[in-house]
């Protein structure tokens, strides 16, 4: 039987430290396609300026990558380590697409970042070229193989559970691969990065503009970047859009909790724009309500209907009592694999074992399951809303607004008068951190909106995790955070130390202060 | 059924040759940490070690990701009993590994010495740690590890880390680590001049000694241990749970598979002439040469251990019953067929693109070079 400290201690775990891998892997997947950007343009005008940009923006790429592949490594070690029922229970399907991502694309962009970064002299600029663009394909590959993987956990398709085995199987390979949350999460995932990159690029070049140094780089920078931002942010809020509407037939109970919606109501149904959810009395305080938006947004619509949690507990309720009677026969095959009746039960009622373990929380002999044990189950089917609610509308609010601060700088930036708009690039500057915030939420949508599950419907979290001893978790746990801390200092203090230093050639002739601050970060050398 | 067992078997190589890819480029990166300042005296021979394996450390450690990658989905309950069961080694094997990326990055970013030192020890670290704990790991798999399943087959470790680091698995922490070594030492004679060739020759010399030493006592060794064998169960490429075989423990029953086909003697003994041989070219100064015969070693080294423990992968020693074995922990046969496809397309091209990035970068890296170039470590 697990220990709940531990199921909570290892979600903690998993969350600290996904977010936080999390914060650099946006950046790596639009930065990669943003150097093979400007190293095109260098490739086809042939002008030195252009090979400058490239290997500037590499250099602070690749101080974020390093962190990017290192914290990567925690999250494949953290599947056996602290999920390792998980592992054994979906292995068999969740572990191909993170087996495919090494052959298909970690293998390709970490092969060539090497050559990207060592390669410039032993490389024709057009095999240079090429190489950076196997590494921004490996890097969105990759992300892609990752989020069939997650996309499992979501919308479990192409699998069933084989009771000779004891745990999923996979049935089509197709069916995981092209899962509609697959596709349409990729899409979102891969161009939130862009917007990052986007962002990250305008912020550090604006702010070269406002010191005015480097100015030449900076301007050509930003230019590109917010060219490049505004069609990712526009494609991040439709696909978003479009992530809206699998997700709400996948995951009606993450919908629910994403509006804040208690009560399934008639159609056309208000959109909740701002409301303080509360979970113990099922209902929200201080709504503001825009009519109709709800069903338009979810079912593209005006009679679509969209379930409350009222009825999503109602439903939850009657699967965990049809799911009763396959755990039970599960434990008959366990000992006696070929037992017929027990078989026979299974297959019956198979559709609903999730929702049987679900109650096995609280009735380890689930077939001794009383009514409010039942109630309790049921109502742990919907996730946290409050937290759900406002991730939302933050993720949802900070798109918005970068939409419309690429749309400003475009105009300004094509007027040629973005260099005396100061405010407008301090604005950039500040602009930094908020694609990373938006990233992160999307990230808790996804995530905790899925709870009480980790495949979706199948199996719930608290049995998914490893049987350890409070201890080693606080160990661990206290690891991590102790390395992550030092880490993200280091890379921080880097980061900030090579913008400050720019592009340390002391040729650029627009800038008289460059050539004082090569100079002094020379004699910092030593 | 015949096609399962097929591809059971295919997985098991499969698996072998991805742990000797980790071990030979992998344990190149790391080894070349180990001997990184005992190599280069100075900050400018540190920097020329570090860029020899600059342009490759990142690709060569996907094998490591891929290694894992691999057991998750053709061995799905080996990934979740071992992670789980070895936590504070692994946590250890990957809080030093974490450190491996920053080292190399962000080492030569300030000008400080001590600085510099302070990342000099954490490759050090995430060098010599993670091949000890990669060999001790497979030592802890003769001894066997105690585990358990419940019905619905909820692992449970029941032993201490400290367990984990017996007599045994120590030994074969220190073989891993002397060819990691073995394999640093030859890749720094291929990209290094002077004193650090020197240095790393005579470092190569040592460790092909200390390896064939701990070779042949680790043989002797596992030859008076019991192993284990299966009694009864379901057999190869049939569906079934661990919870179905019964296994029986007989002292030098690790060595069977060699008694009863005497041609896998050749793997053993590719081991020994791997390394015998790599010392001598080392010896007389044909590294690249010496580094093939390293990774002939160590296909030879792996290659024993597995065929020693065919069809076992991880055996339990509390409750041998529920040993872990290549027929009662793998992937489905749909999942293990489409893994063997998508592997017979992409290592093959894995392999010609690491080997095109080599022969760009090919050469001796000079000190005046990297004290000059702004991209170099």
């Amino acid at each position: 039987m697990h220990d709940m400290n531990v199921v909570d201690l290892s979600r903690l775990q998993f969350a600290l430290t996904a977010l936080y891998h999390f914060l650099f892997v946006p950046l790596t997947l639009g930065m990669t396609f943003m150097l093979a950007a400007m190293e095109t343009v260098y490739v086809i005008t042939g002008r030195e300026i252009y090979k400058r940009i490239t290997q500037f923006w590499g250099k602070l790429f690749l101080i974020n990558f390093a962190l990017g592949v290192a914290t990567g490594l925690t999250m494949e070690f953290e599947f056996g380590t602290n999920w390792s029922f998980y592992s054994s229970f979906v292995g068999d399907i969740f572990g191909a697409p993170l087996a495919i991502e090494g052959l298909m694309a970690f293998f390709l962009e970490s092969t060539f970042v090497g050559l990207m970064t060592f390669g410039w002299d032993r490389l024709r600029p057009g095999q240079h070229l090429a190489v950076t663009y196997l590494v921004a394909l490996g890097s969105n590959l990759s992300a892609l193989w990752i989020l069939i993987a997650n996309s499992f956990m979501q919308l479990p398709e192409g699998a069933h559970f084989n009771p000779a085995t004891m745990r999923m199987e996979l049935t089509s390979l197709s069916d995981l691969i092209f899962s509609h949350d697959a596709q349409a999460k990729f899409v979102h995932t891969s161009i939130a990065g862009y917007v990052t990159a986007a962002v990250f690029v305008a912020g550090v070049s604006a702010w070269y503009l406002l010191k005015n140094r480097h100015t030449d780089l900076a301007r050509r920078s930003f230019r590109m970047a917010v060219l490049f931002g505004v069609l990712a942010t526009a494609g991040v809020i439709t696909l978003g859009d479009a992530l809206g509407f699998v997700g709400a037939q996948a995951q009606p109970t993450k919908l629910a909790a994403m509006e804040g919606l208690w009560k399934t109501e008639p159609a056309p149904m208000p959109f909740n724009l701002i409301a303080f959810p509360s979970q113990k009395y099922q209902t929200n305080y201080g709504e503001i309500q825009v009519p109709y938006a709800l069903s338009l947004l979810v079912t593209h619509s005006l009679t679509g209907n969209v379930p409350g949690v009222d009825e999503l507990e109602q439903d939850a309720t009657q699967r965990i009592r049809d799911g009763i009677p396959a755990v039970s026969a599960l434990k008959t095959l366990s000992a006696n694999p070929g037992d017929p009746d027990a078989l026979a039960q299974f297959h019956a009622h198979e559709k609903d074992l999730g929702y049987g373990f679900l109650v096995q929380r609280y009735a380890p002999d689930v077939t001794v399951a009383t009514d409010d044990q039942i109630a309790t189950a049921a109502r742990d089917a919907i996730p946290q809303v409050a937290p759900v609610f406002w991730s939302f509308r933050l993720m949802v609010a900070l798109g918005l607004a970068m939409l419309a601060y690429f749309v400003l700088a475009v105009i300004y930036t094509m007027r040629n008068i973005v260099e005396r708009k100061r405010w407008f690039l301090v604005i950039a500057v500040w602009m930094i951190p908020v694609p990373f915030i938006a990233c992160e939420m999307g990230w808790v949508v996804a995530e905790l909106g899925r709870q009480p599950w980790t495949v979706f419907g199948v199996l719930p979290t608290w049995m998914s995790a490893s049987t350890h001893s409070v201890g080693y978790m606080i160990f661990s746990l206290i690891g991590f955070v102790t390395l992550y801390t030092i880490f993200i200092i280091v890379e921080m203090y880097l980061m900030v130390r090579a913008i400050r230093r720019g592009p340390d050639d002391g040729h650029d002739a627009h800038s008289p202060h460059t050539s004082q601050a090569a100079r002094l970060a020379g004699y910092a050398e030593g | 059924m015949e096609t399962y067992a097929v591809l059971q078997c295919i997985w098991w190589l499969l698996l072998g040759v991805l742990l000797i890819g980790l071990a030979v480029m992998v344990g190149m990166d790391m080894g070349v940490g180990t001997i990184l300042r005992y190599v280069g005296r100075n900050d400018v021979e540190r920097r020329v070690a570090l860029n020899i394996i600059g342009p490759h450390w990142d690709g060569n450690q996907v094998w490591f990701i891929l290694g894992g990658g691999a057991v998750f989905a053709a061995f799905p309950l080996i990934y979740a009993t071992a992670f789980s069961g070895f936590y504070v080694v692994m946590l250890l094997l990957l809080w030093s590994m974490i450190m491996r990326p920053l080292g190399f990055e962000y080492r030569s970013k300030l000008p400080s010495t001590s600085w510099r030192n302070v990342w000099d020890w954490a490759l050090f670290i995430s060098g010599f740690v993670p091949m000890v704990v990669f060999g001790a790991a497979f030592g802890n798999l003769f001894h066997g590890v105690p585990f358990h399943f419940e019905w619905n087959l909820t692992s449970h470790y029941t032993g201490s880390f400290l367990a984990l680091l017996n007599p045994f698995a120590i030994l074969c922490g220190l073989l891993s680590l002397s060819l990691s070594v073995f394999m640093g030492s030859t890749t720094m004679m291929n990209g290094g001049e002077n004193e650090i060739y020197e240095r790393a020759r005579n470092l190569a010399r040592i460790s092909a000694i200390v390896a064939i030493v701990l070779f042949a006592i680790g043989g002797f060794w596992v030859h008076g241990m019991a192993g284990y064998s299966i009694a009864h169960g379901p057999g190869a490429g049939v569906p079934q749970t661990p919870l179905q075989q019964g296994v029986s423990r007989v002292d030098g029953s690790w060595f069977a598979n060699f008694a009863a086909h005497p041609l896998l003697w050749v793997v053993p003994v590719l081991g020994f002439a791997g390394m015998l041989a790599g010392g001598l070219a080392a010896n007389a100064r044909r590294s690249h040469l010496a580094w093939w015969l390293g990774a002939v070693a160590w296909l030879g080294v792996i290659g024993t251990a597995g065929t020693a423990l065919f069809p076992f992968l991880l055996p339990s020693s509390s409750t041998p019953d529920q040993s872990l074995t290549i027929w009662n922990s793998s992937s489905s046969e749909l999942t293990l067929a489409w893994m063997v496809g998508f592997a017979a397309v992409f290592v093959p091209l894995i392999i010609w693109y690491t080997s095109w990035a080599f022969y760009v970068m090919r050469g001796k890296v000079k000190a005046d070079h990297i004290v000059n170039d702004e991209h170099a470590y």
